[in-house]
């Protein structure tokens, strides 16, 4: 005898274009206003950061362009207490948390204090390793539910770290332990050179959740509207101990990092296609067409400039660490050990 | 207090007082809570305190270890069990690359008051990969302590004192000793731990071990016709080089004793920094006894592997007879 004892499904959401926008408005008018700011501050971000990387100010920058309405439409039903677990592309998140800009300048350009603070903001620093921090997330929801507390984590991931153990064992977690995580998967196609076709044989992502026993959406990641909907949605779960899986479908734009030449593994009419579906621009028609549109949105690019040029010469002028600060963090007190080698150390670089 | 404890009875009764004391520590790792875990050093502690703070999870040592982060960052003070020490090797990336950083990373912003609890060791005749000595890995983690005791009384003091830090502690419990031998434990007692324990004075010769190396230490000291001052260093990072710099500027001889394989052991960290910064006190070069460069063997070869009592005294003489 054979019978079905498991079958799954998974929810595509997309807003704009659809018949979704009967829905509108569904935020106010100044939210919508305040996210095209945000998404365009993160643009402007983007294209200085590139700037300063080729001047030598920055050593190696992550690009987030094409990305914005993925972060930005992720972070906006956010509440302060929820928490945040970025990796390293998620300086548009960082952004719509209110993070300092030019403090995420400071970081960009090797200093650690652009990373100081950020518990005010219940953000936690970058991670840099692939997938290690869904552990993290899953942790942070794992204590949310303990607490009894009704807020949640939302932790930013990408395709390629769907391939690594962590991430299956933080969704596992998660799930048994009713967690309040929320693991929003950026799928931008590819993980430096690997594209998601060869990632993974699973048709779409979201659907590994179903593996887990919690929830897996799908949602059009260059939508704002959509990625705001299916978080709403999965706020409203993870807040009362039901994890989800978010995966926005987004792409890339520019390379993996300033060291990468995504030529050689790209080619310009996939490139091209998905510049027609910039999350920026569509949103920028979508505000056209529902004239929410005014002369001051008109004109906030060059503002989104100006702000951005001015905290990135903060950054620039801001005060380079000290000596002391390489030892300084590393243990609640510092060892008898650690303060020995400092001395040695601080006569050897004539400190 | 005292009470008369063997070395699991003290890592039982720690975490136990620990928790009365806070009630944000909580306790988990396989098979933890039900069973108290394999050698049962968590029995009891569900009972207690229930299964919100006690509790058996998924056997994955990497998601034991990167959620205690995230609950360490949320308020808790996680004592998560790596059920052997040979499978902490799939929570070492989490322990060494986020744990032992995140309080550098955000400027002291973040801490990770994590302790992480695993027998070590070998000497049992166990299956292979259940009596591995990991500690040099761990010591090699820039931002965390590293701890082995040898005694009831050490394991409860140093323990609970591990729970109270709020940096990431690595425990690590010499288990062919767990249940050696008892004594009687105040558990009122406090320790650093930065000091390093001395276990018997003498004039001849500085013998430094840790963990189930000490008793075999003291059995060749027993032995051999010679005035021993034995030193159980009891935090191997950050090591108390200080008291081993005082031992061997009297006795000018000194032996390391440990279980791990020779190279890169943390026994050549002792002998390069007493050469460092003793040499002209020093009668004789600096002599290891420890396990060679191989995997830990099956059991049928283990006693040619981990170094005994009969080793340490050809050890001693050497270093003696120089």
């Amino acid at each position: 005898m054979r019978e079905e004892v498991y079958s799954g499904s998974v929810e595509r959401i997309e807003v704009m274009g659809t018949d979704d926008e009967d829905d509108f408005p569904w935020i106010e008018e100044d939210e919508y206003k305040e996210l095209y700011k945000q998404m365009m501050i993160a643009r402007k971000f983007d294209e200085k950061a590139f700037s300063l990387q080729r001047r030598g100010e920055i050593s190696t920058y992550a690009p987030h362009k094409g990305q914005e309405a993925a972060q930005i439409g992720a972070m906006f039903a956010l509440e302060e207490d929820d928490w945040v677990v970025p990796s390293f592309r998620e300086t548009a998140a960082f952004i719509a948390r209110g993070a300092p800009l030019d403090k995420i300048f400071q970081r960009w350009m090797g200093d650690a204090n652009g990373q100081k603070n950020l518990s005010e903001l219940n953000t936690l620093p970058v991670a840099i390793p692939v997938g290690t921090q869904n552990l993290h997330t899953a942790g942070l929801g794992m204590a949310m539910e303990k607490k009894d507390d009704e807020n949640a984590v939302i932790g930013f991931t990408g395709d390629g770290s769907t391939s690594e153990g962590d991430f299956h064992e933080a969704l596992n977690f998660a799930g048994v332990y009713s967690g309040h995580s929320i693991f929003f998967v950026q799928n931008n196609q590819y993980a430096i050179s690997m594209p998601r076709e060869k990632q993974t044989k699973s048709e779409t992502i979201a659907q590994k959740a179903i593996a887990y026993g919690i929830t897996g959406i799908q949602v059009d990641g260059n939508d704002l509207l959509a990625v705001i909907k299916a978080m709403e949605e999965a706020l409203e779960k993870a807040r009362n101990g039901e994890p989800v899986l978010i995966e926005a479908v987004t792409y890339r734009l520019e390379d993996h990092t300033t060291s990468d030449d995504s030529t050689r593994y790209r080619d310009e009419e996939e490139v091209e296609e998905w510049k027609e579906k910039d999350p920026l621009r569509k949103f920028k028609e979508y505000l056209k067409e529902h004239d929410i549109w005014d002369d001051e949105l008109e004109e906030f690019e060059e503002k989104a400039k100006e702000k951005v040029d001015e905290a990135a010469q903060k950054a620039i002028d801001a005060d380079e660490p000290e000596f002391d600060e390489l030892f300084d963090y590393v243990y609640d007190e510092m060892p008898e050990l650690l303060k020995q080698e400092k001395e040695q150390l601080k006569k050897e670089v004539d400190q | 207090m005292t009470e008369k404890m063997n070395i699991v009875e003290a890592v039982n009764q720690a975490i136990h007082d620990e928790m009365e004391a806070d009630e944000n520590v909580i306790a988990y790792g396989e098979d933890v809570g039900e069973d108290g875990g394999v050698f049962r050093a968590t029995k009891g502690l569900q009972d207690e305190f229930g299964e919100d703070r006690v509790f058996s999870s998924p056997l994955a040592e990497s998601g034991i270890a990167g959620t205690a982060i995230g609950m360490s960052l949320y308020g808790f003070r996680p004592v998560i069990e790596m059920q052997f020490s040979g499978f902490s090797y799939l929570s070492f990336y989490q322990i060494k690359e986020h744990a032992s950083r995140m309080r550098i990373r955000s400027r002291g912003d973040y801490t990770v008051p994590l302790t992480m609890r695993a027998p070590y060791g070998g000497g049992i005749s166990a299956l292979e990969h259940h009596q591995e000595s990991p500690e040099t890995f761990f010591s090699h983690s820039q931002g965390l302590h590293v701890v082995i005791p040898s005694t009831p009384q050490d394991t409860y003091s140093l323990l609970r004192k591990s729970i109270q830090m709020d940096d990431p502690v690595v425990f690590l419990e010499p288990k062919k000793i767990y249940r050696a031998f008892k004594e009687d434990v105040d558990t009122e007692k406090e320790v650093d731990l930065e000091e390093a324990r001395i276990v018997q004075e003498g004039q001849d010769v500085t013998l430094v071990a840790w963990g189930a190396m000490v008793p075999v230490a003291e059995d060749a000291a027993d032995e051999i016709d010679a005035d021993v001052e034995i030193i159980d260093l009891r935090t191997i990072y950050p090591a108390d080089f200080d008291t081993i710099y005082e031992s061997v500027e009297k006795t000018g001889r000194a032996m390391v004793l440990h279980e791990a394989p020779k190279s890169v052991g943390f026994g050549a960290e002792i002998a390069a920094r007493i050469q460092e910064n003793e040499i002209l006190k020093m009668e004789a070069p600096v002599e290891r006894v420890t396990a060679p460069d191989v995997p830990y063997p099956l059991y049928t070869l283990e006693d040619f592997y981990m170094p005994n009592k009969d080793r340490a005294v050809k050890g001693l003489e050497r270093v003696l007879n120089f």
